[in-house]
């Protein structure tokens, strides 16, 4: 069976984050007021062929942590996404 | 002679220079294709500066997967000399072979221009030719050139005199002014600025070759 996954990377925890401080720097030069620890981070959508969900995560989580992600500065979180016509979402 | 293999990766840039460099110090070079899965003949190997494989995904994410970085990492682990520039320090951090990791420039800017290094180590094959405290005028080329690591990483660092260079002005927000860094036994090293364009007074400067005459020419080359 086919599994829609999203995979999320982002700087871990105390990693300074200059695009992250940038956006929030602008945003109240645009009025959007009241916004702040913005983080940036990657976002990559799949479809795995795998016999279950539990095991479409983990092959995920795997491939997220090898190659996805450098653990050194980021982590990496899988999740369950839905298969749209244009794929996944 | 000593014989210095130049890794080339799809996107790498900076292989042509690093050769003119190698050989005009009396060397000889050969490149290397990524896709070599042994390595044999050479007394050093260089990763030179680039974009390989576009940089995509993060720099040196997909070239740490490259064939020829099993045998760059057989080499190191047998003592071999290895030297990454620019995007080859890059390569180098995400294959593991050196610690911490290079992030994006503080500032968000592609930066182009000549630093003043100080030379924090004697310990690595590229600076063991220079000495202690020495200032070196050498040109950085690089948008992901902010070294980071974490606490305990930056503290071993320190204990086992791995950081070789810091900027004297930090123009990039490196953790602690890091230009380039080895390993512990110091036969790996990688450092953001290019030695190899800095072969010349009449180009800006001549600082670059003590380093690379290190680096071709100290004792444990002699294997």
């Amino acid at each position: 069976m086919n599994f829609p996954v999203i995979v999320t990377v982002t700087l871990r925890e105390g990693i300074a984050d200059p695009e992250g401080a940038t956006i929030e720097r602008a945003l109240p030069a645009l009025g959007f007021t009241g916004v702040t620890h913005v983080r940036a981070g990657k976002s990559f959508r799949m479809s795995i062929d795998a016999p279950d969900e539990a095991s479409a995560l983990e092959k995920a989580t795997a491939l997220a942590e090898r190659l996805l992600s450098n653990p050194v500065i980021e982590n990496a979180s899988a999740r369950l996404g839905a298969t749209t016509p244009g794929g996944v979402e | 002679m000593t014989r210095i293999g130049v890794v080339v990766f799809p996107g790498s840039n900076c292989e042509y220079d690093a050769v003119a460099a190698v050989t005009a110090l009396g060397a000889e070079a050969e490149f290397i294709w990524h896709s070599e899965t042994a390595i044999s003949g050479f007394d050093g190997v260089i990763l030179p500066g680039g974009f390989a494989h576009g940089d995509y995904l993060r720099p040196g994410a997909l070239a740490r997967f490259s064939p020829v970085m099993a045998a760059v990492e057989s080499f190191a682990r047998d003592g071999g000399p290895v030297l990454g520039i620019c995007n080859g320090f890059q390569v180098l951090t995400e294959a593991g072979l050196l610690p911490g990791a290079l992030q994006k420039n503080r500032g968000l800017t592609f930066i182009c221009e000549p630093t003043t290094l100080i030379v924090e180590s004697t310990k690595s094959v590229l600076t063991r030719g220079a000495t202690k405290g020495q200032e070196l005028v050498i040109p950085i080329n690089h948008f992901s050139g902010a070294y980071t690591c974490d606490d305990e990483t930056y503290r071993s660092l320190e204990a086992n005199d791995q950081i070789a260079l810091r900027y004297k002005e930090n123009p990039n927000g490196s953790r602690g002014d890091i230009a380039g860094v080895s390993n512990v036994a110091g036969n790996v090293v990688g450092l953001m600025p290019h030695p190899e364009r800095a072969m010349s007074t009449l180009l800006g400067s001549a600082d670059g070759r003590v380093l690379l005459q290190g680096f071709l020419y100290a004792p444990a080359l002699s294997r």
